[in-house]
């Protein structure tokens, strides 16, 4: 083990444990945005599907602590990351300057440990229900009506607004994220490359669109409906 | 023309317990500085003028002044080598700044870079790098015909891409991390290209990244600030190939074995 | 002063193998217990610090520079000479040995040319292996070109940064010595004088240039790679940092010094802009392979150059020259250059210029083509004057480039000081009074890689192994006397900053003892030398201290002896009545062209130092040519 230690205690195995734990989690993100869509098929299509998955059992809690150590490995690795980064300068410029990096690669600390604090937040909110009592109540006494609980969460501005905001920061942080993943993995090619940036560019909007799109679907769809 | 120049001057070396031994910005005002002026130059008639008013000359380094030795590396405006892309700071002329111009001339700021004096910084963590694998282990004697073995001139050529690298430090400079990536996955790359490169391919990437995360330098986080100011323009793929390698020749790595004699010098 | 070239005997093909046959060797167990001490990081000296290092023996190395891989051979552009003969057309060793011999206009040893053409082969093989990324054509082979002087096409290029490649080549074979710690490398330290113990050397006192410090090593043999003198011109296309000072000082140790006028003027570098000019910049001679020389036929012409028709311009090198037309060498196409610029042709705002011009290849090959192949080049040159090279002509003037003097070596490149090695431009070299294009390169390697490291050995197999443990007080006397100088330099306190004497004197150089050279002339840069030197030490500004970086301390101490050195220098043309490649007396010229006095003056010139104030002592090798015969050398 202490060579696996090894590697990632070095520059570029702490790259590529931010690469490859930002895959799965990306992967993660993916699967859980086809999740958050089935909402648009209406109440008994998200509740059914929230009921398959409670139905896992144990396969579900197998699935929550690998998610879990993914996340945890990312973040860690983010941080000593940083840490060595910022020790590697001790005395800033007087005057600074930037020619090409991007506005996301330049916040993904400030926009990855925004999302930390936004999943702390959904977690509380929708999984174990701490926050927003009174909107998570109405999901009723066995649990099992999750789509009313969404929709009278994101009814109310101030929470569909902050699920919006960090719906943008996930967007830069998978932008910048999923381009380096390549790059951290050696692909770098003249024609190739602008591609990858491209296609990263497309599927952070994908899944930060999908997202908010989720969130708006009460506000928009349903009260017009109502109306 | 004229400008209005801010320099770090600091007349101890840095130290790990104090890094920017109490330097300063201090403001210089220069008059009569033609626009054909390389910018060094323009140094050299400040500290001119700075003798002869018997106050310290500023130190710099610099040596061919041709833009290939790769002394020079003043951080002006916070850019390594100034404004004009794909140039060093020798080859900067004061055409490119206007008159009047107030401009911030700065040492190159990374821990692995410990200033000396004024703007001149210890770079020997590069020499160390490259002392640890940057080389083919061919000693001087008589080596097959140089027609012997074909390199294919799309391979001569991207070898060369890497190996036109200077050594200047600016891509230190200029990361937002002080990662030195963008140098040492040059070197990577000028031997990986080359069949001559293959049989220490493995243990080159191993060695160079070792000793690269020893010296301090940060971690790549794909900004590509490093490429664009280059003056050789050497493109950020030569990291992505670094770390390819590496990770590479990581798998690949056996366990040490006692069986086998002989170091790994 | 004894000179004594030991050149083996035999036939020139096998001078060399006997006498790498008959240097005694020293056992592979006791190399290491020898010491050598080896001061420049270029491309002779880190070969031969690295060569020397893997054969066993310790080696310190020391550079001024922050890093050895900044030494000036980095600027090398063109390319690099080896009589391969990969092209088929008829090169051969013996026709690069001819061709350096004739294009030094008969002033090398032919000896050591023979040897440096037998080794050419293999310092492109030794490249190779190193990792050269050398230009290739699409088979894979080793591509080449053609350059200045030679009919042939024998030099090997990577893009216009050949001399960067192989230094860096060099560069690696040493850092992978200091890794394995066979050598230690000394940055930042400046040699300041040598040792001579009993008529030996034996070690090197340097100036420490982060601390001040200044300190004394001892080895059992010092080598000498340090460069050439250009600067004493104050702008020349040398470094700013390069200098005399290690060979100066080892001359006023007892070396001789040979044939210091002997000064290559280049003859494509972009002209002076002003005052402020603090080093002028040379566009690689591979550009004549492609571009065309020209200055306009009218006298005073305004017209820009593209305006101009082909019928009121003058291809003057073309015209005088038809066989070699734009790549004749060095010194005719210089002088050229200068000639047209004095009839008042020359070009520029300042008339000293003349045109390169690529309209006509660019129409033949297209700009792709001449991109490919100079692109660098012409980046840099638009770089700088802010004039684009694709549109119109370059502008372009001689500058000095190379000094082909140097510290007189014998054949095993030992100076008259025993156990004193001198390689690459430091030494007199086999490039007789002018150097061909992509010779430096070759000389510098051919020393460092596969010479020295040879009859280093010779030397030290006779000697008793010290390891560079000596006790002797002429360590400290040394020391003591380099620190005194360096008190004195910092107690003048004058009012002139040290550039200021610098460019005095690069002034005086360039009109007395630059491209043409006068009696008359020489003799009054004489005085005002002396004058100047008089001037120096009495008004000269040094600020700050010894005992820290002190850039301007380093200048000082480095323009002091190019003040002592440009005397010697115009001495030694003063005394070669003659002209002869890179040394052009007027009153020695037959139709413009320079005219040798093979009767007395087929010899080199070696001055030994007489003291302080004393007038040096000339004396003189003889040369002689067995092998190709002297003859008028001719480029129509």
């Amino acid at each position: 083990m202490s060579w696996l230690c090894a590697f990632w205690r070095s520059s570029i195995g702490g790259k590529l444990t931010m690469a490859v734990t930002g895959l799965l989690l990306f992967g993660f993100v993916v699967a859980h945005l086809l999740g958050n869509l089935q909402l648009l098929g209406g109440q008994e299509k998200l509740n059914a599907y929230a009921k398959m998955l409670h139905d896992l059992g144990s396969l579900l809690w197998v699935a929550r602590i690998g998610l879990l150590l993914i996340f945890v490995l990312h973040i860690v690795t983010a941080i000593r990351l940083s840490r060595s980064n910022r020790s590697a300068r001790p005395v800033q410029y007087a005057k600074s300057a930037t020619l090409q990096a991007s506005f996301a690669s330049r916040s993904m600390l400030f926009s990855g440990l925004s999302l930390l604090g936004f999943v702390i937040y959904h977690l509380l909110h929708f999984t174990l229900g701490v926050v927003h009592v009174d909107e998570v109540a109405k999901k009723g006494a066995d649990g099992h009506d999750v789509y009313s609980m969404v929709v009278a969460s994101f009814s109310k501005a101030p929470v569909a607004a902050a699920y919006i905001a960090f719906q943008v920061l996930l967007f830069f942080h998978l932008q910048h994220g999923l381009q380096s993943f390549a790059q951290t993995l050696g692909l770098h090619h003249a024609r190739y490359t602008p591609m990858i940036k491209s296609l990263a560019f497309l599927l952070a909007l994908v899944v930060a669109g999908g997202n908010i799109l989720v969130v708006l679907y009460p506000s928009l769809w349903l009260a017009k409906g109502a109306a | 023309m004229k400008v209005k120049l801010h320099i770090w001057r600091q007349s101890k070396a840095s130290t790990a317990q104090n890094f920017a031994q109490d330097g300063k910005m201090v403001v210089y005002e220069l008059d009569n500085v033609s626009k054909d002026m390389s910018f060094l130059e323009m140094l050299d008639f400040l500290n001119d003028k700075l003798t002869r008013e018997g106050e310290l000359p500023v130190a710099f380094d610099h040596d061919c002044r041709e833009g290939v030795c790769g002394s020079c590396g003043i951080v002006i405006d916070g850019i390594p080598h100034g404004p004009q892309r794909g140039t060093t700071t020798c080859q900067l002329h004061m055409r490119s700044f206007k008159d009047g111009a107030e401009i911030y001339l700065e040492p190159m700021r990374a821990k692995a870079f410990p200033v000396l004096k004024d703007l001149v910084v210890n770079r020997s963590a590069f020499d160390r790098v490259v002392q640890a694998g940057a080389f083919i282990s061919v000693s001087t004697g008589a080596p097959k015909d140089a027609n012997a073995i074909l390199v294919a001139k799309d391979a001569a050529e991207k070898a060369f891409d890497a190996a036109t690298c200077i050594g200047c430090g600016a891509c230190v400079a200029a990361c937002k991390n002080a990662s030195a990536m963008l140098f040492v996955g040059a070197k990577v790359s000028h031997f990986l290209h080359l069949p001559q490169g293959q049989p220490e391919r493995d243990r080159r990437a191993r060695n160079l990244v070792t000793a690269m995360d020893k010296e301090g330098f940060g971690n790549c986080t794909n900004q590509n600030e490093c490429e664009a100011v280059c003056p050789k323009e050497i493109s950020v793929r030569v990291i992505a190939e670094m770390n390819r390698e590496f990770v590479r020749a990581k798998l690949r790595e056996e366990p040490p074995s006692h069986k086998r004699v002989g170091g790994d010098g | 002063m004894k000179l004594d070239a030991r050149i083996p005997d035999g036939p020139i093909e096998g001078k060399w193998e006997k006498r790498r046959f008959d240097l005694k060797l020293v056992n592979p167990a006791n190399k290491r217990k020898y010491k050598v001490l080896v001061v420049g990081s270029g491309l002779a000296g880190a070969s031969a610090a690295a060569s020397m290092a893997e054969l066993g023996y310790q080696v310190e190395c020391f550079c001024f520079q922050d890093s050895p891989r900044r030494a000036h051979s980095i600027a090398a552009q063109g390319g690099i000479n080896a009589a391969k003969n990969y092209r088929n057309d008829g090169d051969s060793v013996w026709r690069l040995f001819y061709d350096t011999v004739k294009g030094g206009d008969f002033r090398a040893r032919e000896a050591n040319v023979y040897r440096l053409a037998q080794l050419s082969v293999n310092i492109i093989d030794q490249a190779v292996a190193q990792g050269v990324p050398f230009a290739r054509e699409y088979s894979g082979l080793l591509d080449n070109r053609s350059f200045g002087g030679a009919q042939v096409s024998r030099t090997f290029y990577a893009r216009g940064q050949t001399g960067q490649q192989l230094l860096l080549g060099a560069y690696s074979a040493l850092s992978r010595q200091i890794g394995l710690g066979t050598v230690k490398m000394f940055p930042r330290t400046e040699m300041l004088d040598v040792v001579v113990i009993d008529g030996h050397a034996k070690g090197i006192v340097v100036r420490d240039l982060l601390t001040g410090e200044i300190r004394t090593h001892k080895g059992d043999a010092v080598v000498l790679a340090t460069g050439g003198y250009g600067n004493v011109f104050y702008l020349s296309t040398n470094a700013k940092g390069c200098n005399v000072t290690a060979t100066w000082r080892a001359y006023k140790r007892g070396a001789g010094f040979a044939n210091p006028c002997y000064t290559q003027i280049h003859p494509t570098c972009i002209p002076v802009s002003g005052d402020h000019q603090s080093k002028l910049t040379l566009m690689s001679e591979s550009l004549r392979n492609d571009g065309r020389v020209w200055v306009p036929l009218k006298k005073g012409e305004k017209r820009k150059p593209i305006d101009i028709p082909d019928s009121e311009r003058d291809y003057y090198l073309e015209r005088k020259y038809p066989s070699f037309g734009n790549l004749a060498p060095r010194d005719i196409a210089s002088r050229a250059a200068m000639q047209v610029c004095d009839e008042g042709r020359g070009i520029g705002d300042t008339g000293l210029g003349v045109y390169l011009d690529f309209r006509d290849s660019i129409a033949r090959l297209g700009k792709d083509a001449i991109a490919a192949r100079y692109g660098n080049l012409f980046h840099m040159y638009a770089r700088i004057t802010a004039e684009d090279p694709y549109s119109q002509p370059m502008r372009i003037f001689p500058a000095v480039h190379y000094t082909m003097g140097g510290l007189w070596v014998d054949y095993d490149l030992q100076s008259t000081i025993p156990g004193l090695f001198v390689c690459g431009e430091a030494n007199f070299s086999d490039h007789g009074s002018n150097r061909l294009g992509a010779s430096a390169l070759m000389q510098g390697l051919a020393d460092g890689y596969f010479v020295l490291p040879y009859t280093i050995g010779g030397y030290l197999a006779g000697q008793k192994a010290t390891a560079g443990i000596i006790e002797h007080p002429e360590f400290a006397r040394v020391a003591a006397e380099v620190t005194a100088m360096t008190k004195k330099l910092l107690d003048i306190k004058g009012t002139r900053p040290v550039d200021d004497f610098h460019k005095a004197l690069g002034k005086i150089m360039w009109s007395k003892c630059g491209m043409a050279r006068t009696e008359a002339g020489l003799k009054d840069a004489i005085q005002q030398i002396t004058k100047l030197r008089a001037e120096f030490w009495r008004d000269v500004k040094v600020l700050g201290s010894e005992s820290t970086l002190n850039q301007s301390l380093e200048k000082a101490g480095r323009v002091a002896d190019f003040l002592e050195f440009g005397e010697l220098m115009c001495r030694d043309a003063l005394e070669r009545r003659e002209s002869c490649g890179g040394h052009f007396r007027e009153e020695w010229q037959e139709l413009g062209e320079a005219k040798r006095d093979d009767e007395n003056f087929r010899h080199s010139a070696v001055w030994e130092y007489a003291g302080p104030d004393k007038t040096p002592i000339r004396n003189t090798e003889q040369l002689e040519f067995e092998n190709v015969h002297l003859a008028v050398r001719s480029y129509k």
